[in-house]
C-alpha cells in the first residue's frame, strides 16, 4: 500500500487514538504524544509499525495523539487512517490490496 | 470584710494552691456593655502581620493550616506569602491536606522559607514538583487519624495554627458558617482544624466574617483562640465545594455502586442500628442512593453516618433512614446547611474521627464502609496517593483509618481507566494495607481477602459475581497489556506513614 | 444447549471506543455494534475497522453479539458486511427490511464471503430490522425469507413517521406492528424484538413499555444506554409463583417418563406440549435472571 496524501482516523476522546498519515520516505518515523507514554509509549509504536508492515506501508510520517487506545483502537485507526491516505478500499480477507 | 492570717489555716503546708489572700484593690468592675466590649475588649489583631509578632513565630517552627475549603483555600499562600515577606526561613508546614491551588508554595519551597511538609496528600503542580525532587526533606503524608493521633500524642508538635473560618465573635468562637445568614465562604465542618486548634501552643483565626458574640454553636471554641485577623477573603466558594456531589449519570459507576449495595445487603451488617460510611468519587457517592431504596424497603434505619458528609447523606437523614451524621468534613453545600440546621448532624475533630489511640474513636464504630481507590493489588493493598505514572497526584485522607476501623471495609475501583490498569500485581506506593481491606468491588466483578471467609462466602451464597483477585488482575491485563514498569531515581520525595507513624512505604523520584 | 435470552440488546456506537471496551460489562444479553445511524457518514470506514478489530480481539464472553450494518442500496453495506461475515464472530442485523428480496440479497452476498473466507456455510446468522409500513405488511414474508434469521425487530422512529404519526405513551400506533412482528416472528419460529425506549431518565415510561411488550409476547427489547438493563431484566424474571408451577410441570414430566407412560399431568390436569413449552421457558429465564440455580433442574 502506498500513501499518496495525508490521511486521518480517531479521534481525541478518551480511549481513542488520533492517528495522522503522511507520506515519508525514511521508512516508518512515528512522533508519539501518550497520556500513558511512561507505561505504554513502546507499546503503542510497536502497535502501529506492526500494523503498517501489515498493510505493506513501508514509508510513513505518523503522528499520533493517544488517549489511552487499546491495541485494537490502535489497529483500527492506523488502517483507516493509511486506506484514506493510499484512497484504496480495505480488501477484507484478502490481505492489504 | 474579715482580716485573714492564711496561718490560721490548719495543714496549710499540705494546700499548695492556697498561697494568698483576696486584694479588692486588684478588682475593677467593667460596666460596659456587650456591644461596646465586642468593639474594645477583643482578640482582633489589625493585621496578618501583628499576630505572627504576638505569637512569637520563630524560624524553623512548625505551622499548621487545614484544608476545609479544598482547592479553595486562600489562606495558606496568603499566610506563606506573608510570612516569606517578613523573612521567616526553614518553617515545618503541616497542613491537614494540600491541593492543586497551593502551586505557589514552589517558589516558597525554592527560597527556604519551607523546609518541610506534611500532609493528607498533595496534588496539580506542587504535588509534581515534589515527585521531581523539588524538596531535599521528604514530605511526611499522614491519614486523618494518623495525623490527629501524632499531634494528641506530640508527634507532631504544632507551634502556630493558622486556622481559616468562615465566621468568628470577637473572642475567637470560630465556625464553618455564618449561623444567621445563608452567604458567604460556607465550609461545614471543621473538623481538621479542631484537632489542632485544641492541640497547637498558638491559634489565629483568620476570617472575612467577624459576627456577634457568641457564636454559638461553635467548631472552635474561644478557649482555644489567641487571635483573631479579619481578611477581605478566605477563599473562594466555588472551589470550597468542587468535592461537588451530583448523582452520577456514569454507567460504569452507576454499575459498580449497584454492585457495591449489593456487596453490602450481602454482607450480613446490613441491618437495622447499622453504621456505614460513603467516601468521595462518583461510584461511592451512588452507592447511597441504592442503599436508601433497600433501606425503605426493608424497614431499615442506620444508626449514624460518618466522616466527609455529602447531601445525599444529608437527605436519608432528614428522611428519617440514618438517625445521626457525624460530620467532619462537608464535601457540599448541602451538607454545610445541614450541619448548621439539623440538631443531629455533629461535627467532630478529626481526633474524635479517626484517633489510632482511642477504642471509642468512631472509625472503630463503622459497619461498613466504602472508599475509592487508584489501584488495588493482588496482596489487597490500595493505593490513593500516587498515580499509575508514579507521580503524588493524590491524598490518603482516611482510608487507612476507616479500613481498619470498619467491619466490613470495600473498596470501588474499575477494573482499568482508560488504558491503565487499576488491579495490579503490585501498586506503585502502599497506603492501606490489605489486611485491613476486605471486598474489590470493580465493573468487571468482586473479590474478597481470602482472610475473609464467612465474607466470601456470603457473596457466593447470594449470587455475585465473585473472582479471585489473581482473576481480576488477569482480566485488567488481557484487556490493556502489561504496562512497562516507572523508572525512579534512588531519591526519597515522600514518606508514606500508617496510622500509628510507622513508615509503610517510601515515595522516589520519577526519572524523567 | 443453552437457550440464547435476547431480553436486551444493548446498542454500542460503532466509532466509540470508549463505549467499544465497556460494552460487555453490564450484562445485557446481547450486545450489537452499530455502524448505521449512529455513525455519520465520512465515518463509516472507520467504524468498520474498529468493530472488526473489537470482535476479533476483545474477550467477548460467550454472550452474543450483533452488528448493525449499512443497508446494501447505501452503498456502504457491502463493505460492512466483507468485514463482519469475515470475523465470524457476530449476527448481522439488516436495517430497513421492506421486502424478503432484502434478505435474500443479503443472504447471497453473506454466503459469498462465507465460501470465499472458507467460513461454515450458514454460520453467519441474520436479524431483520422492519421500520416501515411495507415491512410491517411483509413481516412474515420476511421472517420466513431464510433460515438464517434468528429474530424479526421493529424500529418505531421511521415507522411512525412513516404513518404520519409520532410515539405517545401508550404506544397505541405501535400496537398493529407489534403485532404483526410478534405473529410472524412465531410463525417463523424466531425470536420478536422491540424498538428502543429512548427517554433514558423516564423509568415509569419504560417500565410500562417493557411490561406491554412482555405482555404481548415479544422476546426483549433493543436498548440505546446501559441503565434501562436492570428495569428490563426484572420485569422478565419469572415470579416465584411461575417457577414453582414450571418445576412442578418438569418434575411431572420426568414422573411421565420414569412410568413410560406417554400422558403427562400435574394436580389432575393433563399437561399438553404449550404448558410445556412454557414451562421450560420460565426455568430458562429463571436461571439466566439469578432467581433459578444452575444445577437444580438438570434438564438442561
Amino acid at each position: 500500500m502506498e500513501l499518496k496524501k495525508a490521511g486521518i482516523s480517531g479521534t481525541l476522546e478518551s480511549s481513542d487514538v488520533m492517528i495522522t498519515l503522511e507520506p515519508g520516505n525514511g521508512g516508518i518515523e512515528i512522533e508519539l504524544t501518550s497520556s500513558v507514554e511512561k507505561q505504554f509509549g513502546d507499546a503503542i509504536r510497536k502497535e502501529i509499525t506492526s500494523t503498517l508492515t501489515s498493510l505493506g506501508v513501508t514509508n510513513a510520517r505518523v503522528t499520533a495523539v493517544d488517549k489511552g487506545a487499546l491495541d485494537c483502537v490502535i489497529r483500527a485507526r492506523v488502517k483507516a487512517a493509511a486506506c484514506r491516505a493510499a484512497e484504496v478500499e480495505y480488501a477484507w480477507g484478502g490481505g492489504s490490496q | 470584710m474579715r482580716k485573714i492570717s492564711l496561718k490560721n489555716i490548719p495543714y496549710l503546708e499540705e494546700l499548695h494552691e492556697v498561697n494568698k489572700v483576696f486584694n479588692l484593690k486588684k478588682i475593677t468592675k467593667n460596666t460596659r456593655t456587650l456591644a461596646e466590649r465586642e468593639v474594645h475588649h477583643n482578640k482582633i489583631v489589625g493585621s496578618l502581620e501583628e499576630a505572627v509578632h504576638r505569637v512569637g513565630l520563630q524560624n524553623g517552627m512548625t505551622i499548621s493550616f487545614h484544608h476545609h475549603f479544598r482547592s479553595g483555600d486562600f489562606i495558606i499562600n496568603m499566610v506563606i506569602d506573608k510570612l516569606a515577606e517578613m523573612g521567616f526561613r526553614d518553617l515545618v508546614l503541616a497542613a491537614s491536606s494540600l491541593t492543586d491551588c497551593h502551586a505557589p508554595l514552589i517558589k516558597h519551597i525554592e527560597s527556604g522559607v519551607i523546609r518541610r511538609i506534611e500532609t493528607s496528600g498533595l496534588r496539580g503542580r506542587l504535588a509534581e514538583a515534589v515527585s521531581d525532587g523539588l524538596m531535599d526533606v521528604p514530605v511526611v503524608f499522614r491519614s486523618h487519624g494518623g495525623r490527629a493521633g501524632a499531634i494528641e500524642q506530640g508527634d507532631l508538635p504544632i507551634d502556630v495554627a493558622f486556622l481559616g473560618a468562615p465566621s468568628c465573635d470577637p473572642y475567637g468562637n470560630a465556625n464553618g458558617y455564618i449561623r444567621d445568614r445563608d452567604e458567604g465562604i460556607m465550609c461545614g465542618s471543621m473538623g481538621y482544624a479542631k484537632s489542632d486548634a485544641t492541640h497547637a501552643d498558638k491559634v489565629i483565626v483568620i476570617t472575612n466574617h467577624i459576627v456577634h458574640y457568641p457564636n454559638t454553636p461553635f467548631a472552635i471554641p474561644e478557649s482555644d483562640v489567641d487571635y483573631i485577623v479579619k481578611v477581605d477573603e478566605i477563599g473562594d466558594p466555588a472551589g470550597i465545594m468542587t468535592g461537588a456531589t451530583r448523582f452520577t449519570t456514569n454507567p460504569k459507576e452507576l454499575l459498580i455502586a449497584e454492585l457495591a449495595s449489593k456487596v453490602i445487603f450481602a454482607s450480613g451488617r446490613f441491618q437495622d442500628g447499622f453504621s456505614f460510611q460513603t467516601g468521595t468519587g462518583g461510584a461511592s457517592l451512588a452507592v447511597t442512593r441504592f442503599l436508601r431504596d433497600k433501606m425503605i424497603e426493608k424497614s431499615i434505619r442506620a444508626s449514624f453516618a460518618l466522616g466527609g458528609i455529602t447531601g445525599s447523606i444529608v437527605e436519608l437523614h432528614e428522611q428519617g433512614l440514618i438517625k445521626k451524621i457525624l460530620d467532619v468534613q462537608s464535601f457540599d453545600l448541602r451538607a454545610a446547611q445541614s450541619l448548621r440546621d439539623n440538631r443531629f448532624h455533629q461535627q467532630i475533630s478529626a481526633g474524635y474521627y479517626a484517633s489510632p489511640y482511642s477504642e471509642g474513636t468512631a472509625v472503630n464504630q463503622l459497619d461498613v464502609v466504602v472508599l475509592s481507590a487508584l489501584e488495588v493489588d493482588t496482596g489487597f493493598n490500595v493505593n490513593v496517593l500516587t498515580g499509575s505514572d508514579g507521580i503524588i497526584r493524590g491524598a490518603i485522607g482516611g482510608h487507612p483509618d476507616t479500613s481498619f476501623g470498619s467491619s466490613v471495609s470495600i473498596i470501588v475501583v474499575p477494573l482499568t481507566r482508560g488504558r491503565i490498569p487499576c488491579v495490579v500485581k503490585n501498586v506503585n506506593t502502599v497506603v492501606t494495607p490489605g489486611k485491613t481491606v476486605d471486598i474489590i468491588v470493580t465493573d468487571h466483578g468482586i473479590a474478597v481477602n481470602p482472610l475473609r471467609k464467612v465474607l466470601r462466602q456470603r457473596m457466593i451464597d447470594n449470587g455475585l459475581p465473585v473472582f479471585t483477585i489473581e482473576e481480576l488482575q488477569k482480566k485488567a491485563e488481557q484487556l490493556v497489556g502489561i504496562p512497562k514498569p516507572i523508572e525512579y531515581t534512588d531519591k526519597v520525595v515522600g514518606v508514606v506513614t500508617y496510622r500509628d507513624g510507622s513508615v509503610i512505604d517510601l515515595i522516589y523520584q520519577v526519572k524523567q | 444447549m443453552k437457550q440464547q435470552l435476547r431480553r436486551t440488546m444493548l446498542y454500542v456506537p460503532g466509532n466509540n471506543p470508549g463505549m467499544i471496551k465497556d460494552a460487555g460489562i453490564y450484562g445485557a444479553d446481547c450486545v450489537m455494534f452499530d455502524l448505521e445511524d449512529s455513525v455519520s457518514l465520512n465515518e463509516k470506514d472507520a467504524a468498520r475497522f474498529l468493530v472488526y478489530e473489537a470482535l476479533t480481539s476483545l474477550d467477548l464472553g460467550d454472550k452474543e453479539h450483533l452488528v448493525r450494518i449499512n443497508s446494501l442500496e447505501s452503498g456502504l453495506g457491502l463493505a460492512d458486511l466483507e468485514a463482519i461475515v469475515h470475523t465470524g464472530k457476530a449476527v448481522i442485523r439488516l436495517p430497513k427490511t421492506e421486502t424478503p428480496q432484502d434478505v435474500l440479497e443479503c443472504e447471497a452476498q453473506i454466503a459469498r464471503i462465507e465460501e470465499a473466507a472458507g467460513l461454515p456455510m450458514g454460520s453467519t446468522k441474520m436479524m431483520a430490522a422492519v421500520e416501515s409500513a411495507a415491512g410491517v405488511l411483509n413481516a412474515r414474508e420476511i421472517a420466513l425469507a431464510s433460515p438464517r434469521l434468528i429474530g424479526i425487530a421493529i424500529g418505531a422512529e421511521d415507522y411512525v413517521t412513516d404513518l404520519k404519526t409520532t410515539r405517545s405513551e401508550d404506544g397505541v400506533e405501535l400496537l398493529f406492528a407489534r403485532s404483526a412482528i410478534l405473529l410472524a416472528a412465531r410463525v417463523a419460529g424466531i425470536d420478536a424484538i422491540d424498538t428502543v425506549y429512548s427517554d433514558v431518565n423516564n423509568e415509569e415510561g419504560l417500565r410500562k413499555e417493557v411490561q406491554l411488550i412482555r405482555q404481548l409476547g415479544f422476546d426483549g427489547k433493543s436498548i440505546i444506554n446501559p441503565r434501562q438493563i436492570g428495569v428490563i431484566h426484572e420485569i422478565y424474571t419469572p415470579t416465584k409463583k411461575d417457577i414453582d408451577h414450571a418445576l412442578a410441570v418438569l418434575d411431572a414430566i420426568q414422573e411421565a417418563e420414569r412410568k413410560g407412560s406417554g400422558v403427562i399431568s400435574l394436580n389432575g390436569k393433563m399437561v399438553d406440549r404449550p404448558i410445556v413449552l412454557r414451562a421450560q421457558r420460565v426455568i430458562s429465564l429463571a436461571k439466566e435472571s439469578g432467581v433459578l440455580k444452575e444445577g437444580v433442574y438438570a434438564q438442561d
